[in-house]
């Protein structure tokens, strides 16, 4: 995968569309619910417990949360 | 990353980041000295992960686009460095010792941007995370946990994007190519195997693909594949399959 940092682009525009309100939702829009389906959390985690600690705790935590996983650590200090 | 926003996950894993660290030299240097070998390490540079490491021990290159010395305290120097994905910072502050010839280690270490994700916006702690989820499900109150879980589209802003018609959404879902014709609107320098967020016109996540054209081409092609999705996020069923519509006249 190529990835190239902070490049600023335009947007091209193809077509123009209408979307239907009768399905699907603004993300600004979810409840709660919704939010627990697709939804991050930016944690700044304490420096004592690991990231594997601290995913296992809000699994406890958040029972209705099926998957919880963590976006990287900073390797142990 | 809560359920299915789990799915992006290997893409957050290979962003940029940005750092604050500590590091505490073993000598005293000129401050010239200090900041002139500082800068020399912008640039690519080689390094193997450490023992205790989840990946394979090989030396490889890794980009630091930016590094600046912001602070000097006595022997601390306090370092930014905003780097590729898988850059050891450890390593990167022995090595600037090793080239001063006093030696150095890392003392402390923040992340402070992970692609999208800074520490500017919607950083909480466990507390907030906890008390939140308590408020919420004993007496309903939905204000703090919308403030303390962001929306997966907040994890990809940084990533170029596509915004499809409602009738391409589905087959997304389900994995399926999209074509050229099913797109509406896109970011302009994508290029053939760049990663990019595949979106409907509400500003709904449906899935991170793969280019198989350039936007240029995107823009312009009457048929084709324009991405290959790799990482579905939406749900199928959120959107109505719409597999046989019917082309419309072009106006």
């Amino acid at each position: 995968m190529r990835f190239e940092p902070r490049q600023v682009r335009e947007v091209l525009i193809r077509d123009e569309d209408v979307t239907n309100p009768e399905y699907g939702k603004p993300p600004s829009e979810r409840s709660v619910e919704e939010l627990l389906e697709y939804g991050v959390i930016n944690l700044d985690k304490p420096v004592g417990p690991s990231s594997h600690e601290v995913v296992a705790w809000l699994k406890r935590i958040f029972t209705d949360v099926r998957k919880i996983a963590h976006a990287g650590t900073l390797g142990g200090l | 990353m809560l359920n299915r926003a789990v799915k992006v996950l290997p893409v957050l894993l290979k962003e940029d980041k940005e750092y604050v660290a500590v590091m505490r030299l073993h000598g005293d240097v000129s401050e010239e000295e200090l900041r002139k070998v500082v800068k020399m390490f912008e640039a690519p540079i080689y390094q193997r992960p450490p023992l205790r490491s989840a990946v394979k021990r090989a030396v490889r290159i890794r980009r630091i686009y930016k590094i600046d010395v912001l602070e000097i305290s006595g022997r601390d120097v306090l370092l930014y460095v905003w780097c590729e994905a898988g850059t050891y910072i450890r390593k990167l502050c022995h090595d600037i010792g090793e080239i001063l010839g006093v030696g150095a280690h890392m003392q402390e270490l923040r992340r402070i941007r992970s692609g999208s994700l800074s520490e500017k916006e919607g950083l909480v702690t466990l507390h907030d995370v906890v008390d939140a989820y308590h408020f919420w499900k004993e007496n309903g109150d939905e204000e703090a946990m919308k403030k303390v879980i962001l929306p997966v589209e907040k994890a990809v802003e940084h990533l170029p994007k596509i915004v499809i018609r409602d009738s391409a959404v589905d087959a997304i879902c389900h994995g399926a190519p999209l074509a050229a014709p099913g797109i509406l609107r896109l970011d302009s320098k994508i290029r053939v195997g760049d990663y990019v967020a595949i979106f409907t016109l509400k500003g709904e996540l449906v899935a991170i693909g793969e280019a198989q054209m350039r936007s240029e081409q995107m823009v312009v092609a009457k048929r084709g594949i324009a991405v290959k999705p790799r990482f579905v996020v939406m749900k199928p069923g959120t959107y109505p399959p719409m597999w046989k519509k019917r082309r419309r006249q072009a106006s």
